[in-house]
């Protein structure tokens, strides 16, 4: 036993520089010289300010903005320090009055909507971080958003279009819109 | 299911089977010590390892002492783990100052990683620091990998070998496998996954003006509700992590919400490629195994084995979060797929996965032991919850992890010669040698550790208050939170119904003795036997020799692996998941 313990020292020490120090150096190393924009966040910069990422959610609930998934991080809704999802089983009450609070929300910021409302716009996700809503969820909020912008309804149909990513190589994933990419693109038809 | 979901879960099983044949030849030809084409680049790495560390690795161990040399090795890396997150706060790389760990959380995770389990009582990004999850977290997740296929390839040199005392050297089997296979793959799918919009930044936070204002009540009507005007958006080396953590069946997020975060998985196709990289290695082994043993059949025929195990599975999982919650349908909710939306259980799921690529994960991620999820497990329909939890108590031998995995398997498959040995009145034979009652009894124990421990700490933590204290919801579900716990660090899984709250002093204990019991207690056995096997002659094969690479041995050992996973777990699924979905049906 005793001629096993300097290799498992020794061993465990080099080890820990090669994988703990040198590889993950090594990959920042060249994550920063080659995908220094994604290394760092993938931000999104607006009159000289980081507005925030194209990859993480923002809370809204003006109308005149397109509303995100619900999100159930810690302390306030898209905390991007503390990300998590609700972890509420399907058959805890707790589940289906937050479900119901959010469907007597959306159809009083839009009355007369009657259209089903889709499960992604009142269920949270995962990360509490979620950026994409589905199209249904983002065709589901135009006319409100329309009216509300005072916007032709075909604008923002337009816009939405736009902003719906396909499923990556024809494939993979889901079709999805990126929100906060598309309430920047209504904010700036109005400069 | 859809035209498209079949379509992305046959093209994940193609490219898979694809690429297990290069893979398992390649690591074959690495533990072999042959060349394998990095040899000019860490050829002198790996001497200078050796040289410094006074080991020879020619040396060759019997299996007494390549066992104390796995040993003292993990529990160096036990100690060593549990003092940098004790002294975090008084160490380097910690800019969002962060306090030391507290002990019994710091035993656990030590024990965690240590045992490539990765269960997480802790959320990342405000607990552990940059430091700590680079020393500490990243190098267990090598190490603890190699860990499992040094021990792997000692059983497959004990089934090869002839009148051997010995067994290999641990030492260049675990610096082998960290060197040529964990790093090299490591590198090219963190790179891959950086130019998604992973992050990989010695930056912790990243402060952004969002476009609106968040009004924080604090649920007490006498403070004014806070108007929140600043993102405090968390980074950091993350994508070094997730790669290992991904190939090393590891499973431990950098974040928090693990591969559901946009910055660890943030596109389909980091998705796609994260959840190949849980099962690549543990497949691909099955193909090293018939290599090291000299004939492919038999290595095909466990994978065969595993894969008609795990598709059903796929089946069931998808078609259950598929067909969503009937409890929201009736609050006005549409879940059903169409061109606009996945539609489906999306409680705890993200859009760009949707349901497919959600489910897909959590199956994958249970059969093998990997437990990372992209999901909340605990929000899935009582039928898409049943199969990880189901999974994880085949006893993580469907792929499994990084060659506990394959190992446990070969051990299901002494035990099935053993069984048809006894149907048909002969002395049973596994790749020509003889198995007798020391190896049943070593296989036995490998059969009755693993539910005692899974099933006595549930019951501990479901007749205590403290037990109970920590669960979110209520009902049935609350009692598979509990399941879930110990099945998955029971397990060496690290996946969870993380509405538990696990951050407990008697979550932290029961769950660092579970998981060590698991790994350790495992894997000394499976070295006993590769001793014993590797001591004994082989037999000529006759024709009383039960052949080990037919289907109808596959069937058979599919057989006794649901015999022995339904058979144990049954009764205490049935309490939970079960009566939950007869509930759901019900109402």
């Amino acid at each position: 036993m005793k001629d096993h313990i300097r290799p498992a020292l020794t061993m465990l020490l080099l080890l820990t520089v090669l994988t703990g120090l040198v590889y993950p150096l090594a990959v920042t190393g060249l994550a920063q010289v080659f995908f220094s924009d994604q290394a760092n966040g993938s931000l999104i910069m607006r009159e000289g300010k980081v507005i925030g990422s194209k990859l993480i959610g923002q809370y809204f609930d003006k109308p005149e903005y397109f509303w995100g998934r619900p999100s159930a991080t810690v302390s306030f809704p898209y905390n991007a320090a503390a990300s998590g999802g609700s972890n509420l089983g399907p058959t805890n009450p707790a589940l289906i009055e937050a479900v119901k609070a959010r469907v007597a929300a959306l159809r009083s910021a839009d009355p007369g909507n009657d259209s089903p409302i889709p499960v992604d716009l009142v269920t949270a996700s995962g990360s509490g971080l979620d950026p994409h809503i589905s199209p249904a969820a983002a065709l589901y909020q135009m006319n409100r958003v329309a009216r509300t912008r005072g916007l032709e309804t075909t604008i923002v149909q337009n816009l939405v279009a736009q902003h719906t990513e396909e499923r990556q190589f024809g494939l993979l994933g889901e079709p999805r819109v990126n929100v906060l990419r598309l309430n920047l693109a209504l904010d700036a038809l109005r400069h | 299911m859809t035209t498209n979901a079949i379509s992305q879960v046959l093209v994940f099983f193609v490219v898979l089977l694809g690429l297990a044949k290069p893979l398992g030849w390649y690591m074959a030809r690495v533990y072999e010590g042959k060349p394998v084409g990095l040899d000019c680049l860490l050829g002198p790495v790996e001497r200078a390892l050796y040289r410094l560390c006074g080991v020879r690795p020619a040396d060759e161990m019997d299996w007494k002492r390549y066992a104390m040399a796995m040993l003292l090795f993990n529990a160096a890396g036990l100690f060593f783990l549990y003092g940098l997150q004790r002294l975090q706060n008084l160490l380097p790389l910690n800019s969002a100052n962060l306090e030391a760990v507290p002990a019994d959380l710091a035993f656990n995770t030590a024990a965690s990683f240590v045992t490539n389990t990765n269960w997480q009582a802790y959320g990342g990004e405000t607990t552990l620091s940059s430091l700590t999850q680079m020393l500490g977290l990243t190098v267990q997740n090598f190490v603890s990998a190699a860990t499992g296929m040094a021990v792997l390839v000692a059983l497959i040199r004990g089934l090869n070998r002839s009148t051997s005392t010995t067994i290999g050297n641990f030492w260049s089997d675990l610096a082998r496998s960290t060197l040529y296979i964990l790093l090299p793959l490591s590198l090219l799918l963190s790179l891959l996954l950086v130019s998604q919009g992973v992050v990989q930044t010695f930056d912790s936070y990243q402060t952004a003006t969002p476009l609106q204002s968040v009004v924080h009540e604090q649920g007490n009507s006498r403070t004014e509700p806070t108007e929140i005007i600043e993102q405090i958006i968390a980074v950091g080396p993350a994508a070094s992590q997730i790669a290992i953590k991904q190939l090393g069946t590891n499973g431990g997020g950098f974040f928090n919400a693990n591969s559901a975060h946009p910055f660890e998985n943030p596109t389909p196709f980091t998705n796609f490629l994260e959840v190949l990289a849980i099962v690549l290695i543990p497949a691909s082994l099955c193909y090293t195994f018939g290599v090291m043993v000299d004939d492919t059949r038999q290595g095909w025929a466990l994978f065969m084995a595993m894969m008609i195990l795990l598709l059903p599975f796929v089946a069931i999982g998808l078609s259950a979060e598929q067909s969503g919650n009937p409890l929201l349908t009736a609050a006005g909710v549409d879940q059903l797929s169409n061109a606009g939306q996945a539609g489906g259980n999306m409680e705890g799921k993200e859009t760009r996965f949707g349901i497919t690529g959600s489910a897909l994960w959590s199956v994958v991620t249970t059969a093998v032991s990997n437990g990372a999820v992209n999901s909340m497990h605990d929000s899935y329909t009582p039928l898409g919850g049943l199969v990880p939890l189901f999974l994880m108590q085949f006893g993580e031998v469907v792929f499994g992890g990084v060659g506990s995995g394959l190992h446990g398997m070969i051990v299901f498959a002494i035990i099935a010669v053993f069984v048809a040995g006894l149907m048909v009145g002969r002395t049973p034979e596994y790749l020509r040698k003889k198995i007798e009652p020391y190896e049943m009894k070593m296989a036995a124990l490998l059969l009755l550790i693993m539910p005692i421990v899974v099933l006595g700490f549930t019951a501990l933590a479901m007749s205590t208050e403290t037990g109970r204290w920590s669960i979110l919801n209520p009902g049935p579900h609350g009692f598979s939170e509990i399941l879930y716990a110990y099945t998955s660090q029971g397990n060496n899984n690290g996946s969870a119904f993380a509405g538990l709250n696990a951050n407990t002093p008697f979550y932290n204990l029961t769950g660092g003795i579970a998981m060590l019991i698991s790994r350790f207690w495992l894997a000394i056995p499976i070295l006993a036997l590769a001793g014993s096997l590797a001591s004994k002659k082989p037999v000529p094969v006759g024709p009383g020799t039960l052949p080990t690479h037919t289907p109808l041995f596959v069937v058979l050992l599919i057989g006794v692996v649901v015999m022995v996973g339904a058979l144990t777990f049954l009764p205490a699924l049935a309490l939970g998941p079960i009566v939950e979905e007869l509930m759901i049906r019900g109402s």
